[in-house]
């Protein structure tokens, strides 16, 4: 029924291999305008883990990039150099050690960090701080003690002294007796 | 030092206690109050109930003898029944350490139905900020003669008056 012409019309055709932007760019078609890549791996935003709003971890939570949670973690979550930020849908019942944290949504435990918390318009804190910063919007609910702790200040090390020119030794003094027993005067 | 906030959070008074290295406790007595009290019935009524009481009590001011040496009680006070405020005050006593200071805020006019509730923010030495939150009924008026009375464990009580019919009143335990 179909001759052959309709059947190679027909015929899936090869996928040809996406132009390359050194090909386009021999045609003129500027790079901003080319199209992205569909093949190429998703990576998140911003290069931080998230744990989604339907995610329910309990246990320990060691991160060594920035961390966003937006579901509900119970036990510990340790971020020494990385940012912490829970989610407005995010619940953390934890005791919390990080570089940053960033509130929007709950968290009931004692947190600490390096750096600086932030806990915005509508987050809720019960638990004890310890921090080098805190910002604390209007509308934010905390509960607990803060204590911040500044970074110390090294004292500056001690100037090395310098070496100054000697005076030259005076000449020791030498005592001889005289002949005949003489004293000697001092 | 470690100072007791009884009005909530706020960013100027952390600021303004922390940068003398010191300590701060932050609790919003008035939010607990009416998780306390305020669901169903009579607020008033419902702070005389004992469980309800020992509950508020452990959530505001469960702390051992001595911890603070100050307190800044602002104006929560006029929101407790009679009971409950000596409980309380009480209490405060106890928390306290010998010699520090209370700070307390009761409203002047007698002949009102609601006051205003404020939002207190120090910001420096000499200015406090006053951002109303809402009216509410008080439970009782004071005047100094009451107030003498409601301190009479403590030291020495001292009344100022201020603007916004407030009275200012420094306690030292």
């Amino acid at each position: 029924m179909w001759n052959r012409r309709k059947e190679e019309e027909f015929s899936p055709k090869p996928a040809s291999a996406p132009p390359t932007p050194s090909s386009l760019a021999k045609e003129g078609i500027p790079m901003s305008t080319l199209p992205g890549r569909i093949n190429e791996p998703h990576e998140p935003r911003g290069g931080s883990a998230v744990l989604g709003k339907s995610v329910i971890v309990k246990g320990q939570i060691f991160s060594r990039e920035d961390l966003t949670i937006d579901g509900e973690v119970e036990g510990t979550v340790e971020l020494q150099e990385h940012r912490l930020t829970v989610g407005p849908n995010g619940k953390v019942v934890a005791g919390i050690k990080a570089r940053e944290i960033v509130v929007l949504g709950t968290i009931h435990g004692n947190v600490e960090t390096t750096d600086k918390i932030h806990i915005r318009k509508d987050a809720k804190l019960v638990g004890d701080i310890r921090t080098a910063r805190v910002e604390i919007e209007d509308g934010a609910y905390f509960k607990g003690n803060i204590d911040i702790v500044r970074a110390e200040v090294k004292p500056a090390p001690a100037p090395k002294p310098q070496p100054v020119a000697s005076a030259p030794a005076p000449a020791p003094v030498t005592q001889t007796a005289a002949a005949g027993g003489g004293d000697l005067k001092r | 030092m470690t100072i007791l906030d009884m009005a909530g959070a706020s960013q100027s008074t952390v600021s303004f206690v922390t940068g003398f290295h010191h300590r701060l406790y932050s609790g919003d007595f008035l939010h607990q109050l009416d998780a306390c009290f305020g669901e169903s019935g009579d607020f008033f009524e419902n702070q005389t109930h004992p469980g309800k009481v020992e509950r508020f009590l452990e959530a505001t001011l469960a702390f051992e003898d001595g911890t603070f040496d100050g307190a800044l009680v602002w104006d929560t006070l006029q929101f407790l029944s009679p009971t409950l405020l000596e409980t309380v005050v009480q209490r405060l006593h106890r928390v306290l350490r010998p010699g520090s200071c209370m700070l307390a805020f009761f409203h002047s006019e007698e002949k009102v139905e609601t006051i205003p509730t404020y939002s207190f923010r120090i910001f420096d030495h000499h200015n406090i900020a006053l951002v109303e939150r809402g009216r509410r009924a008080p439970a009782q008026f004071f005047n100094n003669r009451s107030l003498e009375k409601l301190f009479q464990d403590y030291q020495s009580v001292k009344f100022f008056l201020t603007r916004d019919h407030l009275r200012e009143v420094i306690v030292r335990r």
